[in-house]
């Protein structure tokens, strides 16, 4: 019976999780925002939704594994939003008007400037240039 | 293609812990299914080359537990302000991208911190620039620079958890050193 309470209230705790998410996704203004809502409320979610799991089967040889997916996904959640946000930085998928402060815009002005002044573009060595270039690659488009 | 030596360090975790996935994959941690693990264990860590992780060797477990405690506190106190902020503020809501310099070089260090600041809701890691180990965040709800700075002694204490964990030596004894300067 108390288990079940346990139970009920994880499961209402995670499904929670993911309406945060929704929401999040409809009202927030931009896409870096967006990707707040839609990536990281589920870290708490699953790992609600797994307690419940592992609480109702009480079956000890699964509870390894629930570990393993929470672990996998505490591993794999980060990447994904760093590439998509790093993506649609670089891509001006962003509404600058909203940002209060943007320290990597400065770095990103600088960077362009000083490749400019060392080497004409199609001058520059391939390698040593190329994160540069791949800056460039962001702030150009 | 496979390793050049056999490293203690660095191998015998990995093995171990991809025996420990090979158990939990088959819900059973017979002996059977133990030594096979191994065996593929030794096979996947051998033949599947990766680039050398830098372990520094040490690993302390109480500040590895403490960290986890105050993560899992921090990702349910986050989690609950995202909600609150999707609901009250929504379009409202004004962000800032900022740079944080962190004090570690060590590859293992750095991407330790980018993740969990990138689990904790309200910060995401847009660029890293890992000449001058430098972590560019995405923050929800700064309009402030104290609210940056804010940002900013979070992720550094983080990292300094992460070095309690896991950093070298040297680093830990900057960080004592900075502490008692501090």
């Amino acid at each position: 019976m108390l288990s079940d309470v346990v139970v009920s209230i994880l499961l209402i705790g995670g499904a929670l999780m993911s309406l945060a998410a929704g929401i999040g996704l409809v009202r927030f203004p931009d896409l870096l925002s967006r990707m707040h809502a839609a990536t990281k409320p589920q870290v708490l979610g699953l790992l609600l939704f797994l307690l419940a799991l592992a609480l109702e089967t009480g079956s000890w040889p699964l509870i390894p594994l629930l570990v393993l997916c929470w672990l996998f996904q505490l591993l794999t959640t980060p990447v994904s939003a760093h590439m998509v946000g790093r993506a649609g930085y670089r891509t001006r998928h962003l509404r600058r008007d909203l940002l209060t402060i943007d320290e990597l815009d400065d770095v990103v002005a600088c960077a362009v400037v000083e490749v400019d002044r060392q080497a004409p573009p199609h001058e520059a060595d391939p390698v040593e240039g190329r994160e540069d270039h791949d800056r460039r690659g962001g702030v150009d488009h | 293609m496979s390793r050049q030596k056999f490293s203690l360090v660095t191998d015998v975790p990995l093995i171990l812990w991809l025996t420990f996935v090979w158990g939990a994959l088959w819900q059973d941690f017979g002996a059977g299914t133990l030594i096979f693990g191994l065996v593929i264990a030794f096979v996947v860590v051998n033949f599947f080359y990766l680039p050398p992780v830098g372990l520094s060797g040490r690993f302390n477990i109480l500040a590895f537990l403490s960290f986890s405690a105050g993560f899992l506190v921090d990702l349910v106190t986050a989690s609950v302000e995202v909600f609150w902020l999707a609901v009250t503020r929504g379009p409202a809501l004004r962000n800032a991208v900022v740079a944080v310099r962190l004090r570690s070089h060590s590859d293992l260090i750095v991407t330790a911190t980018g993740h969990a600041t990138s689990l904790i809701p309200g910060s995401l890691v847009v660029e890293v620039d890992r000449a001058t180990s430098t972590l560019y965040l995405h923050c929800l709800n700064v309009s402030t620079e104290e609210d940056a700075e804010a940002m900013r002694a979070t992720v550094r204490k983080s990292e300094a958890a992460f070095i309690r964990i896991m950093g070298t030596k040297e680093e830990l004894a900057e960080l004592r050193a900075e502490g008692s300067v501090s």
